[in-house]
């Protein structure tokens, strides 16, 4: 099979293997080299999809990353949407079909890899064209690290798709020796495939590098397909090049319209004739080089519409030589055509007004209104830009030290002045360095014929402006077109930002590369102000899309977040725990019996713990060993209670709160030695804890001799919970005096338990009477295996975090950062008896004295006992006073912060936050739920064993 | 990703770190000396200025140590690190200079 547009002897396309694609269902071949944008243009097929706003047929405008158009899905081998067709590497198998601006994605997991690397360099090049290979040549003689990244398949820029020659030679053999001696220096990488699309801060440039994209089903499993480089870079520079823009007319849309530059790139580097017939519009010299190689390889050039009044000598020399006519002071005003461009309507243009119209025939149209810098990664590293009227672009102005372009994306556009400008841009970042750059020896260009200065054109009047059904289109892929700027000038706006998102121009996949300087000047015609003034739109990274697959790279599924399980974990799984999160550690949720529900193993698990006994794994509580001399005097400052008058071997519970006054973390502390506390935190807040009492400590009171260190997992810590639990801890802990006398409420000591050295606290999180076992990781399911088999005869039960949470809201006792949401202080939860009344200061001591900490009607932590004792109200639920629901806005009078159903109570009972909700008690109050409201009373917040008579068993 | 440089450690990434808000905002002497207004300034209220700006640092996933930071909040430049009990630095020599220069090269 055969492709009808391919030119012989053109393109770096590999002629002898043919590769088989579909596009919208249709068979096609191509060639190893295509993109999928020039095989189907080698196939005749310019049509790609049609627009998203008015469905209008649209072509291949572009022949790189500034594509506006030719956006696909491809189906096959994995679905994936939004690619430019342009920038998609042909491969055999290869399935697509064109998008009409959305896509969509799988709902297949993707199977293939993506990691980062990390890279560090003296100095990164962006773009492997004549600037950039210059910049990384001599950087790479004067022995720099040197990282040169570079989006296309092969090295050489716009070099690839021009017939220059260099030292009489073609281009393409001068790249192929320098990138032979940048390979040979070792400390020299490039990275082919790999797009910059991010600068930040300290010279940190983000780059993709697609590394089996372009194999298709044949990319083997075991490398990524794509990955991160975050390189950090000492220097950076853009040579980045230039993307040619277009001039706006009526129908500027059709199939069959192209960037001049861009049809010269699909002729010499794939071989591909975009049409027969041409009729090349241009406002600059650039276009003369695409319409002379088009005529040679056999495209007729119908007309040059040159809008200047003069070309220059040789341009016109060239052109007379081929039989090509130059319309000068011409421009194109519109075109005809179906699902292709057929004709272009020509006029002479002067001093603002369009002479007669007339049609030249075509297949192609290509048009050149000048070139602009890309300078999107630039201006990321706060590069700042100025409008440069000649070029009718905006140009780097000024930059960091570390940061600088070279070559078209300086402005510089002839092929010896980019050559000459990549050597310099390396020689200032090498001085930069320290280092002194070599001169490169450049290789010739040969003469340089006289060039003339472009006209500045943004747009071309139409005879229907100011008409409704004007198709003057400024971004292709938004559909956003000439009038719709014009509008939003209309309506005041003023600011090309502003014009931005009320057209929503520059907005799609490619950034506005095509239309974003076009807005400028046409917004700046429309206001009557200088382009230069106006300025243009912000640069923001990615600068091309990104795969969020790439981002997260291996971070994903299991690898997303750290998993933290305690040394009893595979106990729990063996014995058919459900887990929850809480924070990083899988905690045991509820251990369900076989068919039993959560609900029914929740009240067998608290009712084992209330009537028997029972154990849970309580390692993750935060612990945090506290020694110095100053040890005492650093926790009188943090805790709201007194901790320096604690005796060796007993223990306190204490609050933390903030200078604020409110609550911020809670547990007990014990007294380890006279030099040494050992104090819990909440699960959660372990991390938070320490770094506040290090703050303290090192900037407030760095005099207090106290050292601090997180023994979270040092300690395997089990309560054992339960009337029975003294009789289960005297069969494994035979040498231990655990009678209430000897071993009271709130003491520790050490111990031998199931024969391992450990420290035995009794506390209580349940207010039962219980025991809390401390033993070293590694000895903790020794431990827990003989506590389980010595209470067997008891009926121990395993319980998870839900059943201690029941336990402990049935005596009230708060979950900070649950009950509490940073606007709770300790006397707002009932716990007045914990905040010292003899201590001078403490943090937040201060603040309770605070007026708005005295208001009568502060919220207040009470219990709520539904009416219907089998109604669980739902956690966060409001809590309203009447009966119905008032016109709002309704009164709130607080939340629901804990609720549950009680095996002891034997109805649902809940914890809440209520306005004066101490004064409260006995009143019903009503929560909203499904509909209807709920009659709940007031209670105290203690709904069981207030006295506590069961802690001692 | 701006780099920090930590006294002690060097250089490293800004995710190692956490910010501790405006330095130099001492616990009060005497807090029952202040009245409500006077309490809550220093509960509540910080400065937020354009341009240098003397605040706290701690290197959080490294060294677990405070430190003080002079920080340009326009460009996020730290212009200078020092030691908590230190006072802030007079911004001379090359922090001063580094700040004049910053954005004055052209490409």
């Amino acid at each position: 099979m055969t492709n009808p547009f391919r030119a012989g002897g053109h393109g770096r396309i590999d002629r002898d293997t043919t590769l088989s694609f579909t596009f919208d269902g249709t068979a096609y071949t191509g060639h190893p080299g295509d993109t999928l944008a020039s095989a189907l243009l080698a196939n005749g097929v310019h049509h790609v999809a049609d627009s998203i706003k008015y469905g209008r047929p649209r072509g291949v405008l572009a022949a790189g990353a500034e594509e506006p158009n030719a956006v696909v899905q491809i189906e096959a081998p994995f679905p994936e949407p939004m690619l430019t067709g342009t920038t998609v590497e042909l491969y055999d198998g290869l399935d697509a079909r064109g998008l009409s601006g959305q896509g969509r994605l799988s709902s297949r997991p993707d199977t293939a890899r993506y990691d980062t690397l990390h890279a560090h360099c003296d100095l990164l090049v962006v773009g492997a064209g004549p600037a950039g290979l210059t910049a990384t040549l001599s950087a790479a003689r004067a022995g720099a690290r040197v990282i040169l990244v570079d989006e296309l398949p092969e090295p050489g820029g716009s070099l690839l798709g021009s017939q220059e020659l260099l030292d009489g030679r073609p281009a393409t053999e001068w790249v192929g020796e320098v990138v032979a001696e940048l390979d040979a220096c070792a400390d020299v990488q490039v990275l082919q495939r790999t797009t910059a699309f991010g600068h930040y801060d300290d010279g940190l440039v983000l780059a993709l590098e697609k590394r089996t994209d372009h194999l298709g089903a044949a990319a083997p499993a075991h490398v990524s397909r794509q990955r991160i480089w975050r390189i950090r870079a000492r220097q950076v520079v853009y040579a980045t090049g230039a993307y040619e823009r277009p001039v706006a007319f009526d129908d500027n849309d059709r199939p069959g319209i192209m960037l001049a530059g861009s049809a010269r790139t699909y002729l010499n580097r794939f071989g591909v004739l975009p049409g027969r017939q041409a009729v090349v519009f241009t406002t600059n010299d650039s276009a003369y080089p695409a319409a002379l190689e088009l005529a040679d390889a056999g495209v007729r050039i119908a007309a040059v519409v040159e809008a200047r009044e003069e070309v220059p000598a040789h341009w016109r020399t060239a052109c007379d030589e081929r039989g090509i006519e130059i319309r000068t002071g011409h421009v194109v005003t519109g075109t005809s055509g179906v699902e292709h461009v057929s004709r272009a309507h020509v006029a002479p243009f002067s001093r603002g007004r369009l002479g007669e119209r007339q049609g030249i025939d075509c297949d192609l149209l290509l048009v050149s209104g000048g070139w602009n810098p890309a300078v999107a990664l630039f201006s990321q590293a706060r590069g700042t830009l100025r409008y440069d009227a000649g070029i009718g672009a905006f140009v780097p102005a000024q930059a960091p030290g570390s940061v600088r372009t070279a070559g078209s994306a300086g402005g510089t556009f002839t092929l010896a002045g980019c050559l000459a400008d990549g050597g310099d841009a390396a020689s200032r970042a090498l001085s930069a360095l320290g280092r002194t750059g070599r001169t490169l020896t450049l290789p010739s260009t040969g003469p340089l014929p006289q060039g003339a200065p472009g006209r500045v054109l943004w747009r071309v009047p139409s005879p229907r402006d100011g008409q409704d059904g004007s198709h003057q289109f400024v971004d292709l892929q938004r559909d956003a077109l000439v009038s719709d700027v014009l509008r939003a000038t209309g309506a005041g706006l003023r600011s090309v930002e502003h014009v931005k998102r009320y057209t929503t121009i520059g907005t799609a996949h490619d950034q506005g590369r095509t239309s974003g300087v076009m807005t400028s000047g046409i917004v700046a015609e429309a206001l009557g102000v200088d382009v230069a003034d106006l300025g243009t739109m912000r640069l923001r990274p990615p600068a091309v899309p990104v795969a969020f697959a790439a981002l997260a790279g291996r971070n994903r599924g299991e690898l997303f977040d750290p998993v933290r399980v305690t040394a009893l974990h595979s106990w729990h799984a063996e014995h058919g725990a459900l887990f929850e999160d809480v924070g990083q550690w899988k905690r045991p949720w509820y251990y369900p019996q076989p068919g039993e529900s959560m609900e029914e193993a929740v009240l067998r698990e608290c009712r084992a713990a209330r009537t028997g006994v029972a154990m849970m794994d309580g390692s993750t509580l935060g612990k945090i060993n506290v020694q110095g001399p100053d040890a005492g005097v650093l926790l009188d400052r943090l805790y709201t209670n007194m901790m320096s008058t604690l005796k060796v071997g007993r223990v306190r519970y204490g609050v933390m709160c903030g200078v604020d006054g409110m609550a911020i973390d809670d547990g007990t502390v014990i007294r380890v030695a006279e030099q040494e506390f050992l104090l819990t935190t909440t699960t959660g807040n372990a991390a938070k804890v320490l770094e506040w009492m290090e703050e303290w400590l090192q900037t407030e009171w760095p005099d207090l001799r106290v050292h601090l260190t997180s023994v979270t997992e040092h300690w395997v810590t089990i309560p054992l919970v339960g009337p029975r639990s003294r009789d289960v801890l005297a069969l494994v802990a035979p040498d231990l005096d655990a009678d209430n006398d000897a071993f009271p409420f709130m003491s520790w000591r050490d111990a031998t338990v199931a024969g391992i050295p450990a420290r035995v606290c009794r506390i209580s999180f349940s207010g039962e009477l219980a025991y809390e076992i401390n033993v070293p990781a590694w000895d903790g399911i020794t431990v827990w295996n003989a506590l389980y088999a010595a209470g067997g005869p008891f009926g121990i039960t395993p319980y998870g975090t839900e059943t201690m949470h029941v336990l402990r809201a049935e005596k009230a006792y708060p979950i900070i950062g649950q009950d509490t949401d940073g606007t709770v202080t300790p006397q707002d939860l009932g716990m007045s008896w914990v905040v010292s009344k003899k201590k001078p200061d403490f943090i937040g001591k201060r603040s309770f004295s605070r007026e708005e900490n005295q208001r009568g009607d502060r919220k207040q932590l009470v219990g709520l006992l539904p009416a219907d004792e089998r109604v669980l109200l739902p956690e966060g639920a409001q809590i309203i006073a009447t009966s119905s629901i008032p016109q709002p806005p309704v009164p709130m009078l607080g939340h629901v912060t804990s609720s549950y159903r009680s095996d002891a109570l034997q109805r649902t009972f809940a914890l809440a936050l209520v306005r004066s909700g101490s004064e409260r008690i006995g009143e019903t109050l009503y929560v909203p739920l499904d509909g209807r409201t709920v009659p709940v009373t007031v209670t105290d917040p203690v709904l069981f064993d207030k006295e506590g008579s069961r802690r001692d068993g | 990703m701006q780099l920090i440089a930590c006294p002690w450690c060097g250089e490293r990434e800004e995710i190692e770190f956490h910010y501790g808000g405006q330095a130099h905002v001492a616990y009060p002497d005497d807090p029952y000396a202040l009245d409500d207004d006077q309490w809550a300034q220093y509960v509540f209220f910080r400065d937020n200025p354009k341009g240098p700006f003397a605040e706290r640092w701690v290197h959080a996933a490294g060294c677990r140590r405070w430190f003080n930071a002079v920080r340009d909040t326009v460009t996020h430049e730290f212009l200078a690190v020092y030691d908590v009990r230190a006072p802030r630095p007079l911004l001379t020599g090359s922090a001063a200079a580094a700040q004049q220069r910053k954005g004055q090269e052209a490409s």
